[in-house]
């Protein structure tokens, strides 16, 4: 087994030796088949392949499928004997004069809201910080490692820390923000009520920044140094240099930096279940523990796989008409 | 290029979006077996201070079953908050233990799902026969009227902790037995920082716990004969209401409660904070924080007005743990075999007395470790005034739906809103549409 993948790969390389090499002189060489020229590289996908089959294609094509089923505790045992419901899955995820999809509704829209917040403000602070950090100056090395330790820190242990935090009696937030500062009359409740809404974005942008950091710094590494010199040059001024030569060549990398940030975000599920349980307060809902609720707490997984299928097409929706957005703008750019 | 990358966003979208779909199943056998007659898997619950506390006191026991039946038992115990997800994904895939510990408010919805062996005559012979165990908790194992889906293993119900040196600070001579006595001591103590009593305003079994007790005390349960939710009764909504208006209007409970899910109230009441808890057999919790004996007393939990009983004196839900086959075990004789042996006299003795716990069989309840006071009242409790929570499928339902109701009036509270009847009907009644209606 071992042989066979090596004596292909040196024979598909033997085009790219040329008519010059040696072998090829010495008439040795045969015309690869054309099932090994065309088949390598599917071959080589091959494990790949089958890997994101059983991870990825095959639950979700199950997920679909319960979605169309009712599947309820009764059915639990074995799936594949629950009755078929149509739509009627989807019906009750989006009859939004109902209990449960005026639920959905709700929680989509606090998703959409804590989604688009955190996306900004991830990117607003690790851009800074990046533009910030381009300047070389002493203990540099030690602050960007620094910036990446939410990244690096397992999301449990950093999310209980914040819990810790935010508690209503005994936490930090309160104390600083009660006790020593006096900016609240009185100890504010940070875990439950409104406010959750604050914390918890507070915890996804603190966890989320430093990936936007990391990839923006990487983005900058790319711009030639001459250009600033050009523009200075030219007299522009430490905003005109970010605004016409900075973000305008980072716009590729920031393409696929939102659109990461806003999946992952979109689809958080750590955070807000350590933060809250089970049961989110209703300013904190988000749709990813209220999908789980669904599926799991109510153990109704018909009515949880049509909700995560709508998200799905939604998610599509939404990653499409972003590229055509953004790749129209980046042609028009290039003209 | 453009394209490439279209199909990588897709692909990363696809498999972020999906991750909650993928709950996948295989098709379980039908039944259990005697294939693998030598070993057995158990999943435990977390019963002790820690998982390691629950392995010290389980592997000996385990170690002794072994001798007796050459049958070697694999342990694994599971902390609460993962144990009901495991069960159900063992449900799905058929890949689970062969005997498990669930709790008994669970029992009706698993029982539902078909995964467990029911226990009808011929297996509960097997174990010594149904008479050996205590009603109430036999109650708790399933369905009324039909064959139960697990055997009473740990016996647990409420009680009315209080700290012997608050009262007496605040000049109260006997602790309370009704809610208007735990009130008005509750009024005399909250002042200067120290709160009456204790609640876990964020945990919503525990909230279901108390207000399915004060719900009975008004004469209403949360189910219909026929199993249908009725949330909305008058009954049900001043039960609600007189719990979370120990707060918001007796102002007796600390706001801060209102967020507790991890227990705070018995470190508070450790520490002087709080000087009454309703608890389910603290007294282990209570030694670990550095509390002596002697500083704390433990009286049945209040009523609205007499002494516990049946009916509207309900003063506790029967509260335990259970112990189930896995319908689809490889070793059908050694698990029963296993069970049996779990609630001997002898294994019961010594089970319960290290969780501080009641046997729920009866004749391991003579033993005088469990008629020190402060288990004698958990055992009397057990046997005349405590009742089961609803044996109905939707069980667990009910416990999320009105147990976030009952979380979010105690936010109201704790941010000074107004809990008024017409809130709290509001709340249950919205929980009541989000529960399954087929």
């Amino acid at each position: 087994m071992t042989t066979t993948p090596t004596t292909t790969v040196e024979r598909s390389a033997e085009p790219a030796v040329g008519p010059k090499s040696p072998k090829a002189a010495g008439g040795r060489a045969r015309r690869p088949g054309r099932i090994r020229r065309f088949g390598l590289p599917y071959l080589l996908l091959l494990p790949a392949l089958v890997l994101e089959l059983l991870v990825h294609l095959v639950p979700m094509a199950m997920g679909i499928l319960m979605s169309f089923k009712q599947l309820t505790r009764l059915f639990l045992r074995d799936w594949t004997t629950a009755p078929w419901s149509g739509l009627d899955n989807f019906k009750v995820a989006v009859d939004f004069d109902g209990a449960i999809g005026e639920a959905l509704l709700k929680s989509f829209v606090t998703t959409c809201l804590f989604t688009v917040s955190s996306v900004a403000l991830c990117w607003v602070i690790g851009t800074a910080a990046a533009v910030f950090m381009q300047e070389s100056f002493k203990g540099r090395g030690l602050l960007r490692a620094l910036f990446l330790v939410p990244y690096a820190l397992p999301v449990y242990a950093a999310v209980i820390t914040w819990v810790f935090l935010f508690q209503h009696d005994n936490g930090l937030v309160n104390h600083v923000l009660h006790d020593q500062l006096g900016i609240t009359d009185k100890p504010s409740f940070w875990l439950i009520g409104d406010n959750s809404f604050i914390a918890l974005l507070t915890v996804s942008v603190w966890k989320g920044w430093p990936f936007a950091f990391l990839i923006v710094m990487a983005g900058l590494q790319n711009i030639s140094k001459d250009l600033y010199e050009a523009a200075a040059l030219d007299g522009a001024g430490m905003w005109q240099q970010l605004r016409r030569i900075t973000l305008p060549s980072l716009r590729p990398v920031n393409q696929v930096l939102v659109l990461v940030l806003f999946l992952w975000t979109f689809n958080d599920f750590n955070t807000p279940y350590v933060m809250f349980g089970k049961a989110a307060p209703g300013a904190a809902d988000l749709i990813s523990v209220h999908i789980y609720q669904a599926s799991f707490v109510t153990w109704d997984f018909g009515t949880g796989s049509a909700m995560s299928v709508l998200l799905l097409l939604f998610l599509l929706v939404v990653t499409g008409v972003y590229l055509v957005l953004t790749s129209r703008g980046r042609k028009t750019a290039d003209v | 290029m453009s394209r490439i990358r279209a199909a990588c966003a897709c692909a990363v979208t696809l498999s972020l979006a999906l991750a909650a779909t993928a709950c996948g199943g295989g098709s379980p056998t039908s039944g259990g077996s005697d294939d693998s007659p030598k070993t057995l898997t158990y999943w435990a619950s977390n019963q002790g201070a820690s998982i390691e506390v629950d392995k010290k006191v389980l592997q000996p026991e385990l170690d002794k079953f072994e001798k007796q039946s050459g049958i070697k038992v694999k342990l694994e115990v599971v902390p609460w908050s993962s144990l009901l997800d495991r069960i159900l994904t063992a449900t799905t895939s058929g890949q689970g233990p062969d005997v498990l510990n669930i709790g008994n408010t669970w029992s009706a919805s698993l029982q539902a799902s078909g995964a467990l062996l029911p226990w009808d005559a011929k297996n509960f012979d097997k174990i010594g026969g149904k008479d050996r165990f205590v009603a109430s908790a036999l109650g708790s194992a399933g369905v009324q009227g039909k064959d139960p889906a697990a055997v009473p293993l740990y016996s647990m119900a409420y009680a009315l902790y209080y700290n012997k040196q608050m009262f007496k600070d605040a000049g109260i001579a006997k602790p309370p037995a009704t809610w208007d006595e735990v009130v008005a001591a509750g009024k005399k103590i909250s002042k200067g920082g120290k709160w009456g009593i204790g609640a876990e305003g964020s945990n919503l079994s525990n909230n279901i716990h108390q207000v399915f007790v004060l719900a009975k005390q008004h004469g209403a349960d949360w189910f219909t004969a026929d199993g249908k939710p009725d949330f909305t009764s008058a009954g049900a909504v001043a039960g609600v209401k007189q719990y979370v208006d120990l707060m918001a209007k007796d102002k007796i409970v600390a706001p801060g409660n209102a967020e507790y899910a991890q227990n705070q109230s018995l470190s508070d009441f450790s520490k002087d904070k709080t000087a009454m808890v309703l608890w389910q057999t603290a007294s282990a919790t209570f030694k670990t924080q550095g509390m002596k004996e002697d500083e704390w007393g433990v009286v049945p939990a209040p009523v609205q007005s007499g002494a516990p009983g049946q009916g509207r004196s309900t003063n506790s839900m029967v509260a335990g743990i259970n112990m189930a086959v896995f319908k689809d075990t490889d070793n059908l004789g050694g698990a029963t075999k296993f069970v049996k042996f779990m609630t001997s006299d002898p294994e019961q003795k010594i089970l319960n007395k290290a969780y501080g716990s009641i046997p729920p069989v009866k004749s391991a309840q003579n033993d005088a470790a469990f008629n020190v006071p402060a288990v004698a009242t958990l055992k009397e409790t057990i046997s005349t005034s405590a009742a089961p929570l609803p044996q109905v499928a939707d069980e667990s339902q009910f416990e999320t739906a009105v147990g976030t109701a009952v979380k979010e009036l105690f936010a109201d509270a704790a941010a000074g809103r107004p809990v008024t009847t017409a809130t709290v009907k509001a709340k249950l009644a919205k929980a009541q549409q989000q529960m399954p209606t087929k």
